[in-house]
This record gives C-alpha cells, structure tokens and sequence, in this order.
C-alpha cells in the first residue's frame, strides 16, 4: 500500500491557500443533502461539528458522556499557543512551525505543521469573539505567558482552566446548533464499530448506554475526534472514560495506525498513593521554575525529609544537567526520576517519588511570592496528598499524559479509508515523536474550525457517492457483530473484574513500553499481553446488556486495549532508535540523551491490521524535510 | 478505618430505590472518596452483586460529572470541593455516610446515584452562546476588555455543570447555573448584542424544564464546587427585567 500525503505541490507557505483557492466546492443548497457523523464532543469533535453545521451539513453527533462538554479537553490547564506575535518578541508563522517540528524530534509530517502554525492565530480570533474569557492585561489587550521548547511568548491562557474554557467556546457553539436543529447530538451513545461500505466509511455501529440499544448510523462521511488512548496504561492524567475503541475499531476495519509507540510521560505528577490508586494528577509543570528536585544519596534512606542533612541528598538534576537543571525538558527529567527510583532511592510509601523542594525558594523570595506563584497548585496539591507543600516537599513521579500516536492521515486528514476523517489527539498527524505544551489544544481546535470544513467539501465534490441505509449486509453485520460480544462477554461469568485486567495490563504497558523501552522487555510484553486475553475466558460482568451497566462499559473498553497494547509493543520494538517520547535503552549518546537514527528511521510508521494476535503489516510514509534541517535536540 | 454507608440503590428511570447498607473495612485516609466506592464495587462485582452506578471521569474537580450528595451536602462536607476531590480523610473511623443522587424533577435518576443532567443543555441551547460563526471574527486584540470585565467573566465561566446548585436548591432551581451563563457573556462587550433575549430565553427554558423558582435561600453557593457568587443571579435578573420591557425574538 502506498501512504499518498496528498501535500499540495508548492512552496510550504503557499500550500494551504493555494489548496484553499483550488477545492472544489460543494453547492451551499446541496450541503445539507450530505450526512456527517462527528463522533467525539472534546475540543476537536464540538468545533467541527459546529463548523459543518453552520456551513449547512446534516450532523450527528456522538459521545459516550451526558453533556458534550464533559471531555476530556476540558480538564487542560496550561494554555493554547498561538503564532500572534503580540508580544513583538519575534514569533512568527516559521517559527512556530520549526519549534513543533523540532519538539517532535523531527518526526512529523512538514506540510501538515506548518498549516496547524498558519491557521493558530484564527484559533484565538474566533474564541474571543465566542466570549472566551483569556487572560488580559491592564489595558485590556490578550496576555501571553512562556510554555516549554520556545523562546517567544506565544501562549493564552485563561487562569488555570484553559482547555475548560476553550472546550466550553466549541460547546456553546455547538449547542447553538444543537437548538437550531443542524446538529443531531446523541449523548451517551458509544461508538462499537465502524461501517465500511464498498471501501468508503459510510457509519458507525453504537450502543445507547442508557437502553442497552446497539444501532447502526449511517452518513456520507466520519469523522473521528475521540482522543488519545494513554489509558492504556490504566494509571494516566487522562479521564477516567477516555479510551482507544473508536480508533481501535477503525483500525481493525482497515485505518492504518501510525505510531502507536510515540507517548508523552509528564515529570510532574502527584505519586500513587496506594494500589486503590485510580488516576493521576498532573501538577504543573512551572513549578520547575522554583523546586529543586531530589533523592536521598542513600538507598533506601526513610528519614523525613527534613532530616536528611544538604550533604546527603542527590539533586540529581542540576548534578547531571547543570546547565538545564530542573528545568530539564520533560522526557529527561521523567527518565531521570525513574532512574532514582529503580535504583531504591525513591521516596514516600511506595518509593516511587522524588521531592519537589520549595524550601529554598520560599527563604529566598518569602512564602507571599510562593503562594501567589502556585497558590492554587499548592492547595490542590495538599487536598489530594493531606501534606502542605510549604512545610514539607512535594513528592512527585511521571505520568503518562499524553499520546501523539493515532490513525494516520493525510493532508486532508483523511485515513486511508476514504471518507475517514480523524481530528485531535485521535490522529497521528502534528507532534511527531513529542508534543509540545499548549499544542495540543491548538491542534484539535485547528483541525475543527480550520481544516476539516475545507477537506471535506473536497471529498464531497470530489465524487459520488451512493445512499446507503442501515439495511446495507455490512452495516447489519456489524451491528450482529457488536451485539455478539456484548453477549458472549455477558456469559462468561468468570472470576475477575474488568478493572483487575486493566490494572495488570497497564502495570505490563507501563514497565516494558513506558518511559524507556528495550528489546527484552517489549518481547516479554508480546508475550505476556496475548495471555492476558484470557479475558475473554475469565472477566465477570454483573448485570445486563439492556441497561446502564458501567461494568459492561468498561470491559468493552478494557477488551480493545488488550489488543491495542500488543500494536504498540510492536512498533516500539521494530523502531531502532530513540526519539522524543520514544527512548530505546539500546539507542542512546553517552550522556543518556535518545539518539535518533535518520538514514533509517526518518518515517512514520503506520501499521495495518491483520488479525488477533498476529503481526501487523508495517507501511512507510517517508518524511521529506525540505524546509527545516535536521537536528540533533541538545539541552546541555 | 471502617466505615457503614447507606447507598442509594435504584435499579433503572421507573424502579423503586432504597438506601442500602454496606460496611467497608480499611479505608487508608490518602483515598479519594471514589477510590473508595471503587474498592467497594470491586468487592461486590466479586460477590456476584451489581456495583453501585456512580457518574465521574476527570476526577479533578473540572468535568462536572460527578456528584453526589453526602450526609444531606451535595459533593459533601469540604467547602468548595467535587466529590472527586474529597479525600477520605475527612472522615474517620466508625462514621455512617448516607449517598444520595441528586434530587430534582429535572434531573430524573437514571441508576443508583446517576442522574440525567440534558436540562442543562436544553437552557443553554435556547442562548447560552454568542451568535458567532466560524470564520467571521476580527482581531482578537482589536477589541480591548478591560481586566476587570474579563476576570469578573472568568469568574461566572468557572462554572462545570454539576447540577449542585440545583440539588442544594429547596426549590430545586437552576438559577445559579443559568446565571453563571448569563452573567459570562453579558460581562464581555462580544456578548450584548444577544444579552437581554440570552436571559429571557434560557429563563423560559428552565421553567419549561421543571427548575423551581429562586425565593433567595443562597444555598446554591454554598453548595457550588467552584464558588460562582450569588451576585450574577441578582444581575441576570436585572437582565431579565430589561428583557421582558425590551420585548423578545
Ligand atoms: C491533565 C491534562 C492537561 C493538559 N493540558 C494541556 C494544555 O495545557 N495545553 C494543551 O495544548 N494540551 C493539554 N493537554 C492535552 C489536551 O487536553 C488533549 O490532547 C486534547 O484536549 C484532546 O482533545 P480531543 O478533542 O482530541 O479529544 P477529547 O477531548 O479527549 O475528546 C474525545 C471525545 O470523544 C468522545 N469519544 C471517545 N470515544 C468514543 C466512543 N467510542 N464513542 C463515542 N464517543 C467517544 C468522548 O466522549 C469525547 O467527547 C492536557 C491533557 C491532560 C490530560
Ligand atoms: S453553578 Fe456551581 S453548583 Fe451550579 S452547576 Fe455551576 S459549578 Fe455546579
Ligand atoms: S469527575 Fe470531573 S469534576 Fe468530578
């Protein structure tokens, strides 16, 4: 199979408009002739479902929670990046396209970044003028703050609680629609399936999460915005819900997957309590700024910090990186913590957790700076943990945050499928191999407002298409489909909790596919995950198919990740090389840093599926960089 | 510590609930108050019994799609916090907890402590938005607002959508949701063109929906994780009154 990127011919700054100037249009009567399925309400799913309503398209929107604006977007803290320049501090277009391209270790697609980087500053345009309330200055103009792996100002804000008011902005939107009949929202449905009609996508099969109900859906085109799958490995920053089925699905329905291996672990996040422990919770990554991190020298020293005298702890950071110190880029001070804790100088109950020590800082600037820095962060930080960190270090430890991994698409940010759109964390396409912060809110919100109301129109007008019902053979197969498991999985009856399979199967992802990979260990997981599947033999679910049942819920999830994660043990094993999220013990420079392997690595891997248990086909969309020369990432 | 809860159980939308007794034993203080009906779910799964339905996801304090009432307090005893957010240690050994949903003839219970919420999203589709298609906007900074306006909008847009407000409510009115609607986009310059039929509308709604009638009880603040102030009911009132002289679309 060949991966066509479908990049438009040119120069890249022109690409996007000259694409722009040449679609196809669709006729404005016949839009709303045209059904589109939008499953997924986050950041991406509610603009674009908004955006193609207002344009005149017939849209059906799906998500398994009780109100689109429950998503997982909403719980983004940080900010929204955006090449404005306000701040007349040299940012521009370019720039902002090279830092996401060299963020990302040089491992996403040029054309693609530089039109996310083009179209950012639209973004912050159009959500002002929908009343979102960014952060402002005294004379009333938009404030910037810095984020990591830029050296402009380029992100917004809104307090502590961007991606909540951003998602908020799309759902409002949406809701609009909503009232005026163009969006058709079905809430509480989850998607189970997707229905390939004569190779194109033609709907998806769902089930009612109230009534038990499984359906088909049927539309001209899909467009997937469902999130990432870091939940695969059951303890992330991700919500509870969040999970790989709708993409999973897709993929075995023929979607390529493409880097399945690439996941972004956050150094700053509150350590597991206990093992009760059911999420985690990220604490801001701008506390750096003023803690310093460290471990006792000894192993195994369980003296309360405050006993521990200067010349007995490891400030392991500014000891191996005195130039970057604790302001290490995140997969450095990730690895470096885990590092001190597989060596038994971890801290806290479980020894997995480094300190995060303001007690310098606070007899350096006063307590009052502190707490007008990182109030809020220091309360949520003592309402989970019942410590207060101006008396007592924080304990932290990495989390799985977020995936840049997803269905591969091109530059219309359609799968190979055709009529397969995939927006949002959900697709593959912007970060590479690591995302920079505040980049993915642009990225999902890019691709709703932005770029899918233009690409589809293309594919519309590019073609006929046939009606089809839900009468097709395929669609009524696929809903027996989908019925089927839901009852063989009720009949099992067997000993163990969805939730016990989860866990172990996140405790495997997480030990052999986490922050640092290798080749002993991503066999065994290919070993050890197919076990697992004795799921299918030994899960119990209480209750019936024909109610709101949680536990089914989560054991339809549960059973996709425990094929998902096998996808990504191998591409992280077939990959030789370390790059961004990606770290390969075998592949790295003397001084630990990921050592990238251009001549043979330099493409995304997007992986067919070929069956339960069996190996998936691998295909390469070569990367061409014609703009940017590549570089080694040095932080020292 | 151990603990005796008195949960409600409801089988579906038109069954019969009751409250019923579990004890759980060796609750560590460091769990959230889920975990521990998490722990408690697994056990009775193990059991052959059915879990107890309870909505959440973030566990934050962000999605608002958690709540519960907790000892007559919807999201329970600690002041400005989800039940998400409340940790066990609040509680100690020999405690009896009652777990009730919310309580509302708008938010009919659908299982055990899950309610349906979609009133909500009904008021804010009748004008809990600002008109604006995408594609039509100006500048983001060609339009000053002023600190004061835009943090005073903050405040209001804190909102999650819980619904605790409402369960708090005697009268079980949406006032303090709709309100922090209202006084989100009325506080921005981009949101008075529809300022006066936003609050019309989205009043009519949750009339329509079967929200009571706000008689000034103030336990809608008391009760909300976010602390939105009573002070944006006072204003959208003012709204409303200006509406109902200006005439409605
Ligand atoms: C704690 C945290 C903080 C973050 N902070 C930042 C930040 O400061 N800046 C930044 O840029 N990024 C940040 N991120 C990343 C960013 O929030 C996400 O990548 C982004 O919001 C994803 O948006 P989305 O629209 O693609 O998906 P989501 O918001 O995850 O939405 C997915 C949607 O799909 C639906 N769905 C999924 N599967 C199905 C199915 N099978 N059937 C029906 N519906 C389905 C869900 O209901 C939901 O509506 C943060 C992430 C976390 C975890
Ligand atoms: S006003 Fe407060 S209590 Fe009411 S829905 Fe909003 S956040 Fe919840
Ligand atoms: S689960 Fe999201 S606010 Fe409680």
């Amino acid at each position: 199979m060949e991966l066509k990127s479908n990049t438009p011919n040119g120069p890249l700054t022109e690409q996007w408009d000259d694409y722009r100037a040449h679609l196809k249009l669709v006729n404005p009567a016949n839009k709303r002739k045209y059904n589109v399925i939008v499953v997924g309400t986050g950041l991406a799913g509610a603009s674009a479902a908004a955006t193609l309503a207002e344009l005149g398209y017939n849209v059906s929107a799906f998500t398994y929670h009780d109100s689109a604006r429950r998503a997982h977007s909403i719980a983004a803290q940080g900010g929204i990046n955006a090449a404005k320049n306000y701040q007349n501090d040299g940012d521009s277009i370019f720039r902002l396209f090279y830092d996401t391209i060299k963020g990302g270790d040089f491992r996403a697609r040029e054309s693609n970044v530089y039109r996310l980087a083009q179209v950012s500053t639209s973004i912050i345009d159009q959500c002002v003028a929908q009343g979102v309330p960014f952060a402002r200055e005294y004379g009333g103009y938009l404030s910037n703050r810095s984020f990591g792996g830029a050296q402009v100002s380029r992100t917004f804000y809104a307090r502590g609680q961007t991606g909540q008011q951003l998602l908020i902005g799309a759902y409002q939107a949406l809701m609009r629609q909503v009232g005026l009949g163009k969006v058709k929202l079905h809430n509480k449905q989850e998607m189970m399936d997707l229905i390939v009609v004569d190779g194109h996508a033609r709907g998806i099969v769902s089930r009612d999460m109230v009534t038990g109900k499984i359906e088909s859906f049927m539309a001209d085109a899909v467009v997937l915005a469902t999130g990432g799958y870091g939940n695969v490995f059951y303890l992330s920053t991700n919500a509870k819900n969040c999970n790989v089925t709708a993409t999973y699905r897709a993929h075995k329905r023929g979607a390529l997957f493409a880097n399945p291996c690439y996941t972004q672990i956050h150094p700053t996040c509150i350590p597991q309590s206990g093992d009760y422990q059911s999420k985690l919770t990220l604490m801001s990554e701008s506390l750096r700024n003023d803690g310093r991190i460290w471990v006792p020298l000894k192993k195994g020293d369980t003296r309360p910090p405050d006993q521990i005298p200067e010349a007995e702890r490891d400030y392991y950071l500014e000891r191996k990186y005195p130039s970057f110190g604790n302001l290490s880029p995140r997969d450095i001070a990730s690895r470096a913590a885990k590092e001190a804790c597989d060596d038994g100088r971890g801290v806290g109950p479980s020894g997995l957790g480094v300190y995060l020590d303001f007690a310098d800082a606070i007899s350096r600037l006063g307590k009052d700076v502190i707490a007008d820095r990182y109030g809020n962060l220091f309360e949520m930080y003592e309402r989970i943990t019942g410590e207060d960190p101006y008396s007592v270090p924080m304990r932290i430890y990495p989390a799985v945050h977020y995936t840049m991994g997803g269905l591969w698409v091109d530059y219309d940010l359609m799968s190979n499928v055709p009529g397969l759109f995939v927006l949002g964390e959900a697709n593959f396409s912007d970060h590479g191999a690591n995302r920079l912060g505040a980049s993915a809110l642009m990225q999902g919100l890019a691709d709703g407002y932005f770029v899918i109301p233009y690409t589809l129109g293309g594919y519309f007008a590019g073609g006929k298409l046939d009606s089809v019902s839900s009468d097709a053979p395929e669609a009524k197969a696929a809903v027996r489909e989908a019925e089927e498991k839901v009852k063989l999985m009720l009949s099992i009856n067997g000993k163990r909790s969805p939730t016990s399979f989860h866990r172990e199967l996140g405790a495997i992802m997480w030990d052999k596919c986490g922050m640092s990979r290798n080749e002993k260990g991503l066999t065994e997981a290919l070993t050890r995950i197919p076990e697992l599947r004795e799921f299918w033999k030994n899960v119990v679910i209480p209750g019936s198919g024909a109610e709101l049942n949680q536990s089914l819920e989560l054991g339809l999830r549960v059973a996709d990740f425990l094929e998902f994660g096998e996808l990504m043990c191998y591409d992280a094993l077939h990959r030789n090389e370390s790059c961004g999220g990606h770290f390969r013990e075998e592949y790295q420079t003397e001084d630990g840093e990921a050592k990238r392997n251009d001549d043979e690595f330099c493409y995304a891997a997007a992986w067919e599926y070929t069956g339960v248990g069996s190996k998936p086909t691998l295909h390469k969309e070569p990367l061409e960089f014609e703009n940017v020369q590549l570089a080694t990432r040095s932080y020292k | 510590m151990n603990l005796r809860l008195h949960i409600w159980r409801q089988a579906g939308p038109d069954a019969t609930g009751m409250l019923k007794t579990y004890d759980v034993a060796n609750v560590s203080e460091h769990m959230s108050f889920l975990e521990m009906l998490d722990v408690l779910n697994e056990d009775l799964i193990g059991k052959g019994e059915i879990p107890i339905a309870f909505d959440h996801d973030c566990r934050e304090g962000i999605c608002g799609t958690c709540g519960m009432v907790i000892n007559g307090r919807p999201h329970g005893p600690v002041a400005k916090t989800t039940v998400c957010q409340l940790h066990m240690r609040t509680f100690k050994d020999g405690d009896e907890i009652y777990i009730e949903p919310w309580r509302a003839r708008a938010f009919p219970v659908m299982r055990d402590l899950i309610v349906d919420r979609g009133s909500f999203d009904r008021i804010m589709q009748t004008g809990g938005f600002i008109s604006v298609n995408t594609g039509n906007a100006q500048d983001g900074n060609t339009l000053p607002i002023s600190k004061i306006n835009a943090d005073h909008a903050m405040d209001a847009a804190a909102c999650i959508g819980c619904g605790a407000c409402v369960a708090a409510c005697p009268n079980s009115s949406a006032m303090l949701f709709t309100a922090a609607k209202v006084g989100h986009l009325g506080a921005l310059p981009q949101g008075q063109t529809e300022r006066s039929t936003r609050a019309m509308n989205m009043v009519l709604q949750m009339d329509v929906e079967g929200f009571g009638a706000c008689t000034n009880h103030l336990e809608c603040e008391a009760a909300c994780p976010k602390g939105i102030s009573v002070e944006f009911i006072a204003q959208m009132n003012r709204d409303y009154v200006a509406s109902v002289f200006g005439g409605r679309d």
